[in-house]
């Protein structure tokens, strides 16, 4: 049964290029983001347009690598040869990039793209219990904040930053609402699906109007499965897929778990699932310090301890009702990759689910490879 | 009843047909550029061994990487379901099974009924493999069978690398200083006795049991020796240890006929 308003998401593909340069055009001004930390709240208060950027395919990796060591991370190498090779449209529309300290790679390679375009770089703190910690990054947003109405000559004003906060959380809701349906049993939607809408949902130029097509998508998805519609078989397998960030272009495992007849019912990961339950606060004495402590609240592999994850997944597992959990970790990420280990025995211990580690990449030359691994692991799941 | 089951693999193709007695007959052939010419010809081969007509066999699985160009198969099940399954049939007494095959090597925990409890693999290049065995077999000027029996007795070379083109540049380096061969074939089979080692010791296994060993590299003595001195517990290499995946799909067409696939698997 098809979902008429999937299309509205697969049309984003393309149309959100378009709408952005518009926007541009019309003089709005655009902040890039590469990461969940960045502060949306923020550069919504200013006027200006938060848009995630190109970070998930495999073309300009080798542009990339000319720089780069290769022995990194394709997420990082993806986003900066996405700059240093001016072919990813919100790149090219971006005024300002907000980076932050997040892992290694990634902190070294924003001081090279910030040779590229004006870039903000937020110190995030990594111990996230630390009360020093949540001063330290209070302070920080408060500079992005500065650094955002120096920028765009503009006031941003607590009034602001709580409507903001509103507008965010209602979006988050909804992208919530979507990833919750595939709580039933048999899921309702297709792990890719998910994905899609609500990745291509954080491309656009109006947060309000992407707020009501989640909502429109996850109303038919209900409408059809009041009339018995369901995705893929009743008995399939149903994975959580936790680890790395994926996003369409790096959605391999995703896809081949799905052909191989399992439904990733659930997605733990930071372009998934991860950050939507947590919320700042519109009603707080001091909004932005509400923001601060929301971020800091995302249970990330740089943490240390990270313990918030793993009760999350603990959680996840239980709601979703899930067989078996699949962690993957892009080559090189040694956060996640080193938190496997934690990771595994948590999910085995507490949960009695099978787990498998998966290492990658973006390319496709170990589909076979992941196939043979992916297979025995839903034969084992069977 | 006959079943068979057919593992079609980097190296090597290997069939077992399977009845009410065990297996009846086996065979193996290499598997060159052609998987689905070779597997064809494999089987039709054992089936002219067995004087039988394809007809009476109820039902052929497939395995091995090449499993998915068959088109005779009834379905296909990954390589470490087979391998456990053949290897709780060949060696009953074993919880853990080590396969190191042509191109990939496997660790695999199993359950009594010869379920699957948890697996590893190697990663996405040959290192540590019948492939690497092959490689530097050539380099030593010997050739791969009898690489086992080289120098079990000699002190091992240090051989760092498990990556198969730098391992061969580096035993290329032993040979120059005048390091003997049999130092070198020992040291290699110490380096892939270490890393399988660690891959088992990821997954767990009970002290005093003993593992199946599998795989065209349960032939060389050489790394089995190594294998159990780093483990402390007895490797049982079986007969039919190169064909333990075939013989676990046969096992698997014996248990699920056609028409009752496994999960999302079609023949």
């Amino acid at each position: 049964m098809a979902i008429q308003s999937m299309q509205i998401f697969e049309e984003m593909k393309k149309g959100n290029a378009a709408r952005v340069k518009q926007a541009k055009e019309d003089g709005r001004r655009v902040v890039g983001t590469y990461c969940t930390y960045a502060p949306e709240e923020l550069i919504l208060a200013a006027g200006a347009i938060p848009i995630g950027l190109c970070g998930t395919k495999k073309d300009p990796i080798p542009a990339a690598e000319e720089i780069l060591p290769r022995n990194l991370c394709p997420l990082i190498k993806s986003s900066y040869g996405f700059a240093a090779t001016d072919t990813c449209p919100f790149f090219m529309a971006a005024d300002l990039i907000v980076g932050e300290t997040t892992c290694d790679g990634k902190k070294k390679m924003f001081e090279l793209m910030a040779e590229l375009k004006p870039l903000h770089l937020m110190h995030l703190p990594q111990s996230p219990n630390d009360p020093a910690s949540l001063a330290l990054w209070t302070g920080e947003v408060r500079r992005f904040k500065e650094a955002l109405e120096e920028a765009f000559q503009v006031k941003i004003t607590d009034a602001k930053i709580r409507e903001a906060i509103r507008i965010k959380n209602e979006e988050n809701r909804a992208r919530r609402r979507l990833h919750e349906l595939n709580r039933r049993k048999p899921a309702l939607l297709s792990g890719v699906q998910v994905l899609t809408a609500s990745w291509l949902s954080g491309f656009v130029t109006d947060r309000r109007a992407v707020t009501a097509q989640l909502h429109q998508l996850c109303d038919e998805v209900e409408e059809l499965a009041a009339k018995g519609h369901h995705f893929g078989r009743p008995e399939a397998p149903r994975l959580l897929v936790t680890g790395c960030p994926q996003g369409l272009g790096s959605e391999k495992v995703i896809r081949l778990a799905e052909e191989n007849g399992a439904v990733v019912v659930a997605q733990e990961f930071c372009t998934g699932y991860k950050t939507l339950p947590l919320e700042a606060d519109p009603e707080a004495a001091d909004p932005l310090a509400s923001l601060a402590q929301k971020y800091l609240r995302i249970p990330c592999s740089c943490m240390t301890w990270n313990t918030a994850r793993m009760e999350l997944v603990t959680r996840m597992i239980a709601e979703f009702e899930v067989d078996g959990v699949i962690d993957l970790t892009w080559q090189a990420c040694h956060t996640y990759n080193i938190e496997a280990h934690r990771l595994a025995e948590t999910v085995r211990e507490k949960t009695g689910r099978p787990y498998l580690h998966l290492e990658t990449d973006y390319s496709p030359s170990d589909t076979q490879q992941l196939n043979v691994r992916i297979a025995a692991f839903l034969e084992m799941l069977g | 009843m006959f079943t068979a089951g057919i593992d079609v693999g980097s190296v090597a193709t290997k069939v077992v047909l399977l009845n009410e007695n065990g297996v009846s007959y086996y065979l193996e052939r290499p598997t060159g550029w052609n998987p689905r010419q070779a597997s064809h010809e494999a089987y039709q081969e054992l089936l002219h061994r067995a004087r039988l007509d394809e007809a009476a066999v109820t039902a052929v699985v497939a395995t091995g990487y090449g499993r998915i160009v068959l088109s005779f198969a009834d379905w296909t099940a990954t390589e470490i379901t087979c391998h456990a399954r053949g290897a709780r049939y060949l060696v009953p007494e074993a919880s853990l099974v080590i396969d190191i095959g042509g191109q990939d090597s496997k660790v695999i925990r199993i359950a009594p009924n010869g379920r699957v409890l948890d697996f590893v693999m190697n990663d996405k290049c040959a290192a540590g493999t019948g492939r690497f065995l092959t490689v530097l077999a050539t380099a030593l000027g010997v050739e791969v069978g009898e690489l086992g029996a080289l120098g079990r007795e000699a002190e091992p070379a240090a051989i760092n690398s498990m990556c198969t083109v730098f391992a061969e540049s580096e035993v290329v380096g032993l040979l120059a200083e005048g390091v003997p061969k049999e130092q070198i074939a020992r040291g290699l089979h110490e380096a892939i006795a270490r890393r399988l080692a660690s891959m088992a010791k990821r997954l767990g296994y009970a002290p005093g049991a003993p593992i199946a060993f599998t795989g065209g590299v349960a032939r060389n003595p050489g790394v089995r020796q190594a294998l159990e001195k780093r483990l402390g517990v007895p490797l049982v290499a079986p007969e039919l240890c190169q064909f333990s995946g075939a013989l676990g799909a046969a096992l698997l067409a014996r248990e699920r006929p056609p028409g009752r696939p496994a999960t999302g698997h079609r023949g």
